[in-house]
C-alpha cells in the first residue's frame, strides 16, 4: 500500500489505463507540456509521447466531439474539460450525441469515452472555477456521472470509467485534489460503476454525500460520535445510474436522512434522493427527509466570508446531523 | 481517376433511384402514409458525385439528412429508406427510434445522424484524428448544408482538421437556403469555401448540379487526404427544388417563378442530357432505368407498408451498451 493524494490516484489510473491499451488516449487543454493546470496528467506525454497526450485547441465542444469521433472509429478518449464551469460549450456533444447515440442507433454504435473535469468550490475560484455541475447531467440518460471522493475510489473507479463502453462524465473534486490522502493498493484493482458505498456505518442518522462533501460528511460523523450520534455515511459515488438500493437499505436502518452537496438546492442531485426516499422508504422515516446543499444564488462567490457562507462544510453538517437526530 | 462510360452510367442510375424514392416519399406524404419526409431533390448530384470519389465501405461517412443518393450509394437499400420513413422495426438506422434521414450505417462505416445541425462535423474529425493515430490510408466524408456552416461545431471541425491535417472532407451542400434564409444571411463572404479559406483549409466551390465537377473535386480531395496531405472543403452549388420538408410552406419566402427557373438546372436533367448528347446512355437504357426504379421503389413500399412497427416495449432500450441486444 501507498499513501497518495487524489490528483496522484487520478494520474496512475490513466497512467496504467495508457500503458495497458494502446487505445486509449488523453486529449484536453494544456494536458501535455504543461501536464494539466491542476498537474493531473503530468510525466505522461513524456512516457506516452504527444500523439496520446494531445493538446487540443482551446474548445471544449469539440475536445467532447472529437472525442466522440476516435470513440466510434473504436479509439477510448479520455477527455479533459479544464474545469466543470467550462464545460457548458460541450453541452450539446455530451447530450446530444454521445449519450443518445447508442439508443438512436439501436445499439449500432456506442460511445466508450471519459470526460474528466475538475469540480466544486473551497478554493477561491469565485463564480466561474468553483461550479458543482452534476444536475445537468445526472438527468440524461445514456450518460454515467461518477465522482469519486478518495484515492482509492479514484483510481479504480477512473479505470473503470476507461474501460467501460458508455460515455462517462467524471466529476474530481478539485479542492480535495491534494488535501485528500489514502492508501492505493500497490497492485492493479477496479471500483465498479454503479455501487454507492457505506464509508462507515452507523445506526441513527444516513447522511448521503459525493466528492468534497463526503469527505466533510465523515468529518462531521467522528464530530458527533462523541455525543452518542452514530452516523453511517454513504458515498454516493456513481450519480448516473443512481444506487437506490444502498440508499434505501441505509435509511430503512436508520429512518433519518440528511443529502449534502455543495452545489444549489434547487433541482439538485439531492432532489431525487430525497424523492427516492420519500417514494419508496416512507413509512421507515422517522424525520422529514433533509438536505443540506449550497444556497439558490448564481456561483460560489470569491471573497472568503462570502465563499465560506455558500458552501458546506463539517461544521453545518454536524450540526444538521444533530437536528435531526434530535427530531 | 477517369470516368467510364460505365461509370458515367452508373452515376445516373443512382441518381435516377434516388429522385424516384425521393418522389414516392412526396406522395406518400400526401397520401397520408408518412408523418414526414425531407428530401435530396436538387442534391443528387453533389452526393453521388462525392459518393463515387471515396471507397465505400472502406472510407468512413458522417453524412446529414438530405443524403439520400449517397446513402444508397453506401448500400442503404430502397426498402431502408421507406422502413425508416414508417418507423418500422427493421429500420436500420435506428429500429425506429430517429424521424426518417438521420442514417446510421454501421456495414459501411456510416456513423449515427442526430438533429442538431453540423454535429456531426466534429465527429468527423474526430474520426480523421483516430484515422492518423493509428497510421491508416481512410478518408472521412462529411456532409451539411451551407447554413450549417454557421455553427461552432463546423468551425470548431475545420479548425482541428486544418492544424492537424486531417483526412477529411466536409462537402457543403449549398443549396441557396437554410429553410428561408438565403446564403446571404448566414454569411458575409460569397462562400462556406472562403470560410474554410481563413481557417486554413483548401476551399473549392463547383457547380453542385453537375456531378462529374462534383466527382473530380472531391477525388482530388481524397487523394489529397489520402496522402496526408489534409483536409478540404467542397462547397456545391445547386439550389433547393423542394420545400425545406414536408412541414414547410415555401411560397411565403420564395416565389414560385424563381423554384421554376432553376427547375431548368435540375442535375438529373442536366446529367442525362450530357450523356445522351456523348452517345452514353440511349432512350432505352433510361427507360429500363425508369422501369427498374419503379419496381425497386413499388417493391420497397409493399415491403414496408406490411412490415412491423417495433413493439412499443422496445423503446426502452439500448440506453447502455450493456443492454444492446446481438444477433
Ligand atoms: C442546431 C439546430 N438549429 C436549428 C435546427 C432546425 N433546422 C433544421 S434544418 C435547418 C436549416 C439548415 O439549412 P442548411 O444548413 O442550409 O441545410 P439544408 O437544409 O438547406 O440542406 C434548420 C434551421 C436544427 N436542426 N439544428
Ligand atoms: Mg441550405
Amino acid at each position: 500500500m501507498a499513501e497518495m493524494t487524489l490528483i496522484e490516484a487520478i494520474r496512475q489510473a490513466m497512467d496504467e489505463e495508457l500503458a495497458r491499451d494502446a487505445d486509449v488516449f488523453i486529449v484536453g487543454e494544456d494536458v501535455g507540456a504543461r501536464g494539466g493546470v491542476f498537474r493531473a496528467t503530468q510525466g505522461l506525454i513524456e512516457k506516452y509521447g504527444a500523439e496520446r497526450v494531445f493538446d487540443s485547441p482551446l474548445a471544449e465542444l469539440s475536445i467532447v466531439g472529437v472525442g466522440i469521433g476516435a470513440a466510434l472509429y473504436g479509439m477510448r478518449p479520455v477527455c479533459e474539460i479544464q474545469f466543470a464551469d467550462f464545460i457548458y460549450p460541450a453541452f450539446n456533444q455530451i447530450v446530444s450525441e454521445a449519450a443518445k447515440m447508442c439508443y438512436r442507433s439501436n445499439g449500432a454504435w456506442t460511445v466508450p469515452m471519459v470526460i474528466r473535469a475538475p469540480y466544486g468550490g473551497g478554493i477561491g475560484g469565485g463564480l466561474y472555477h468553483s461550479q458543482s455541475v452534476e444536475a445537468f447531467f445526472t438527468h440524461v440518460p445514456g450518460l454515467k456521472v461518477v465522482i469519486p471522493s478518495n484515492p482509492y475510489d479514484a483510481k479504480g473507479l477512473l479505470k473503470s470509467a476507461i474501460r467501460d463502453p458508455n460515455p462517462v462524465l467524471f466529476l474530481e473534486p478539485k479542492k480535495g485534489y491534494r488535501l485528500i490522502r489514502g492508501e492505493v493498493p500497490e497492485e492493479e484493482y477496479l471500483v465498479p460503476l454503479g455501487p454507492a458505498n457505506v464509508s462507515r456505518p452507523g445506526s441513527d442518522v444516513s447522511v448521503f454525500a459525493y466528492g468534497m462533501m463526503h469527505y466533510y460528511a465523515l468529518q462531521a460523523a467522528e464530530m458527533v460520535a462523541s455525543e452518542n450520534i452514530a452516523v453511517e455515511v454513504v458515498d454516493l459515488r456513481t450519480l448516473y445510474p443512481v444506487d437506490k438500493e444502498t440508499i434505501l437499505q441505509s435509511v430503512r436502518k436508520t429512518g433519518k436522512a440528511l443529502i449534502v452537496h455543495e452545489d444549489n438546492l434547487t433541482g439538485g442531485y439531492g432532489a431525487e434522493v430525497a424523492a427516492i426516499i420519500a417514494s419508496e422508504a416512507f413509512t421507515d422515516l422517522d424525520a422529514p427527509v433533509r438536505r443540506l446543499c449550497g444556497p439558490d444564488v448564481p456561483g460560489v462567490p470569491f471573497s472568503p466570508p462570502m465563499q465560506e457562507w455558500f458552501l458546506p462544510n463539517a461544521e453545518k453538517i454536524a450540526e444538521a446531523i444533530r437536528q435531526l437526530d434530535r427530531f | 481517376m477517369a470516368l467510364t462510360a460505365e461509370m458515367k452510367r452508373e452515376m445516373y442510375w443512382w441518381m435516377l433511384l434516388a429522385r424516384r424514392l425521393d418522389e414516392r416519399a412526396w406522395v406518400l406524404h400526401r397520401q397520408g402514409k408518412i408523418a414526414f419526409h425531407i428530401s435530396g431533390i436538387g442534391h443528387e448530384a453533389a452526393q453521388v458525385g462525392a459518393g463515387f470519389a471515396i471507397r465505400r465501405g472502406y472510407d468512413w461517412v458522417a453524412p446529414y439528412y438530405r443524403d439520400l443518393a449517397l446513402m444508397l450509394l453506401l448500400g442503404f437499400t430502397p426498402r431502408d429508406f421507406v422502413l425508416g420513413l414508417m418507423g418500422k422495426r427493421e429500420d436500420p438506422n435506428s429500429g425506429g427510434r430517429q424521424m426518417p434521414n438521420h442514417w446510421s450505417l454501421r456495414a459501411a462505416n456510416v456513423v449515427s445522424l442526430s438533429a442538431p445541425v453540423a454535429t456531426q462535423c466534429v465527429h468527423a474529425a474526430g474520426i480523421g484524428l483516430a484515422i492518423k493515430m493509428k497510421k491508416r490510408d481512410q478518408v472521412v466524408l462529411t456532409a451539411l448544408g451551407e447554413g450549417s456552416t454557421s455553427q461552432g461545431e463546423w468551425y470548431e471541425a475545420v479548425n482541428w482538421a486544418a492544424i492537424h491535417k486531417l483526412p477529411v472532407i466536409f462537402l457543403v451542400q449549398n443549396n441557396k437556403y437554410a429553410i428561408s434564409e438565403r446564403t446571404e444571411k448566414q454569411m458575409a463572404v460569397k462562400s462556406a469555401a472562403d470560410k474554410a479559406c481563413g481557417l486554413g483549409l483548401p476551399g473549392i466551390s463547383v457547380d453542385g448540379t453537375d456531378v462529374f465537377a462534383v466527382y473530380e473535386a472531391v477525388a482530388n480531395a481524397v487523394a489529397e487526404a489520402r496522402a496526408g496531405n489534409g483536409a478540404t472543403l467542397i462547397e456545391t452549388v445547386a439550389y433547393r427544388i423542394t420545400p425545406h420538408s414536408s412541414d414547410d410552406d415555401d411560397r411565403s419566402y420564395r416565389s414560385h417563378e424563381e423554384v421554376e427557373a432553376y427547375k431548368k438546372c435540375d442535375p438529373l436533367q442536366v446529367v442525362q442530357s450530357r450523356l445522351v448528347a456523348d452517345g452514353i446512355l440511349e432512350e432505352a437504357v433510361i427507360a429500363e432505368f425508369e422501369q427498374r426504379a419503379k419496381e425497386m421503389v413499388d417493391e420497397a413500399v409493399r415491403y414496408a407498408e406490411s412490415a412491423p412497427y417495433p413493439d412499443a416495449l422496445e423503446a426502452a432500450y439500448p440506453v447502455y451498451a450493456e443492454e444492446v441486444r446481438h444477433g
